[in-house]
């Protein structure tokens, strides 16, 4: 009798591994690495980070998935007024004014040029929120409900938010907006929820040319890091002194 | 190049160019056009009743009292645009209970508050001290009970008491003066420190909105002065309203010029955002900017006014270029308001495109509710004015007191 007790349990492991391997299978193949260091992010610091985001304007092309994830991921409302993040399309003539636009925030692709006008160049800019470290959008808001996290995010507290829309008044960027149903102020977080876990936000994510970078500055083995090392980039009106913190590269003049 | 979309987007909205995504809706709209147009005539009012109180210029005795109750009922009124286009007005009170001190819409909260318990109800207060005490010593029933919880239990009439009451007026109306300008100074500091919008980001907006703000409050007390003493079926003293003639044209002057200054100083720098604010001058605002503000506003009542106050013409006249002058200014000041809140939202921060603003007629946020806002300061003026008559008693006229209570 109890030398038929391990049969038994070697047959009842098998049974359940045959029973567990589905399971077992497609969650080695959904849950990314970022996913598994996610589970192990109990002893997260916030004051160890400071995230930003670079983008290559030479890489995107405007298929919009950027955008659409983040709707998805963040509950955007699906109308074409309202983005967290945006792709607009400029068209510069070889003289005369650069022309854009951002259809459905270019959700659904851009509608083709005109091909009798001469073009000089052509490119994509995704907008969203730059996280300046000296937001006025923090400055103006009467109550504290728009704040700046210890790592370095640009945050709204809803439950605090008055939705006076002094911050969206005061953003340059114009990457505010007053959410319809939570009549709050609303705005793009580097998907917070996701990147205290160890992933990257959503628009990252999907980018399939990997035009966004998301990282860290002052760390040198961040990705994003690298990108500002061994790209020119600039901000998004610089002048006004905001210190965003979204970099492009090889963006030009044109843009803003 | 026109995206089919922006095509669609124009033919609904009237944008032209290229918008933000997020920028098609107005944040601002109307509520916020009556709310500085309130405030500006508290300062208004209030700045003129203590070039009496404090500079002693004694032709604007008939309107001292007049003027602060005026001044109480816009206070009164003036947060409830703000209140009503809030997105969630059941958080108005965060404000104070947690403050950001960093913002000046917060900080405009405590400047409010200061203003309306500190200065304004404590002027009225010891202004009308004596009276209350007359008043709840001749009335009867319960309205003397009222008159006595007015006066918040303080009855003396002794002759120290009034030299006090008169002594601590004239200090709160000092305090108050600096107070009031704050006040407005305030409201053109929330939209002069937006640096992100170039119609607004200037060192002159709190300054230009101080002297308008004096403007509309003294034309405003010129309209109710006139208005109040025709129904009264009183005489119009013309001293008064001659010194308020006076006050109103130098007051317009100064905030014309102001105004214009800005406005040369912005088309000499000719900065990047010159293109799209020139082409909404000439395009979304031109008629409440050119026609409206400037030629209706502000030159057609400079006119009157200078006719009424500095040419020989009878007094008729004089009354009713006053009026009509007053009623101008009105339309002026509420024109102003409307170019610097609406102008400065019809432009794009992509310094590419223009919208335009849609009137709501029945919302929360729209044409009607502001009427209603517009409205409610008369109907509590006339309230107060009911309760505290501001034609008798004051600190020049002591009134006599009754013969029976004075031996008391």
């Amino acid at each position: 009798m109890e030398q038929d007790k391990p049969k038994i349990q070697r047959r009842d492991f098998l049974r359940s591994c045959f029973k567990k391997l589905p399971v077992l299978v497609s969650a080695a193949y959904i849950i990314s690495p970022d996913e598994l260091l996610a589970s192990a992010s109990d002893d997260y610091n916030p004051d160890e980070h400071n995230y930003a985001m670079g983008i290559s304007i030479h890489k995107c092309i405007g298929c919009g998935r950027c955008a659409d994830a983040c709707k998805t991921e963040n509950k955007v409302p699906r109308d074409e007024h309202f983005f967290r993040t945006w792709i607009e399309r400029y068209i510069i003539p070889p003289d005369g004014e650069a022309e854009v636009d951002s259809p459905n925030g270019g959700i659904d692709g851009f509608p083709k040029a005109d091909e009798k006008k001469e073009i000089l160049r052509t490119y994509f800019v995704p907008k969203l929120c730059n996280h300046c470290e000296n937001p006025p959008c923090v400055q103006v808001c009467p109550v504290g409900a728009t704040y700046t996290s210890r790592d370095g995010v640009v945050l709204v507290d809803s439950s605090y938010c008055v939705g006076c829309r002094y911050c969206i008044q005061a953003c340059p960027y114009g990457a505010r907006y007053l959410h319809p149903e939570t009549h709050t102020a609303d705005k793009c977080t580097f998907c917070y929820h996701r990147i205290v876990k160890g992933m990257r936000p959503a628009c990252v994510e999907v980018c399939p040319t990997q035009a966004r970078v998301f990282g860290e500055i002052g760390k040198r083995n961040s990705p994003l890091h690298r990108f500002i090392r061994f790209n020119d980039t600039i901000v998004l009106k610089q002048w006004l002194n905001t210190k965003p913190k979204v970099y492009y590269s090889g963006a030009d003049g044109e843009v803003r | 190049m026109e995206t089919i979309l922006a095509n669609a987007v124009e033919a609904i909205a009237g944008a032209t160019g290229y918008i933000y995504p997020n920028e098609f809706e107005l944040h601002w709209g109307i509520l916020i056009v009556v709310y500085p147009y309130l405030t500006g005539l508290v300062a208004g009012a209030f700045i003129l009743a203590s070039l009496e109180r404090v500079f002693k210029v004694s032709a604007l005795i008939p309107v001292y009292r007049l003027s602060l109750l005026t001044a109480l009922s816009f206070l009164l009124i003036a947060p409830l645009p703000l209140l009503a286009h809030l997105g969630r007005p059941e958080r108005a009170l965060e404000m104070f209970l947690t403050p950001h001190t960093k913002s000046a819409m917060a900080m405009f909260g405590f400047v409010y508050v200061w203003y309306l318990m500190v200065v304004l109800l404590l002027e009225l207060w010891f202004d009308y001290r004596q009276d209350i005490i007359n008043w709840a010593r001749k009335s009867t029933g319960l309205k003397k009970y009222f008159y006595y919880a007015l006066s918040l239990g303080s009855t003396s009439t002794s002759d120290e008491a009034l030299a006090f009451d008169a002594k601590a007026g004239r200090f709160i109306t000092l305090i108050g003066i600096p107070s009031a300008f704050l006040l407005h100074g305030y409201v053109g500091f929330i939209f002069g420190s937006v640096k992100a919008n170039p119609w607004w980001s200037s060192v002159l907006m709190p300054i230009v909105f101080l002297f308008s703000a004096i403007v509309s409050g003294i034309a405003l007390m010129v309209l109710i002065y006139m208005v109040t003493t025709m129904f009264r079926w009183k005489r119009i003293n013309m001293d008064c309203l001659n010194k308020l003639g006076l006050f109103l044209i130098v007051a317009m002057i100064v905030d014309f010029s102001l105004e214009l200054l800005d406005f040369i100083q912005r088309l000499y720098e000719s900065e990047e955002s010159i293109n799209i604010l020139s082409s909404m001058i000439s395009n979304r605002l031109f008629i409440s900017l050119i026609i409206s503000q400037i030629i209706i506003g502000s030159i057609a009542p400079m006119a009157a006014l200078v006719m009424a106050r500095f040419r020989k013409v009878p007094d008729e006249m004089k009354r009713m270029l006053y009026f009509i002058a007053a009623i101008l200014i009105q339309v002026g000041i509420f024109s102003t308001r409307w170019n610097v809140v609406l102008g400065g939202q019809l432009f794009s921060k992509s310094l590419r495109g223009l919208t335009t603003y849609k009137l709501e007629m029945f919302g929360l946020e729209g044409l009607f509710v502001s009427i209603v806002l517009l409205i409610m300061p008369f109907v509590i003026l006339f309230v107060l004015v009911k309760i505290l008559p501001p034609w008798e008693g004051g600190h020049h006229e002591p009134m006599r007191l009754a013969p029976a209570e004075s031996k008391k």
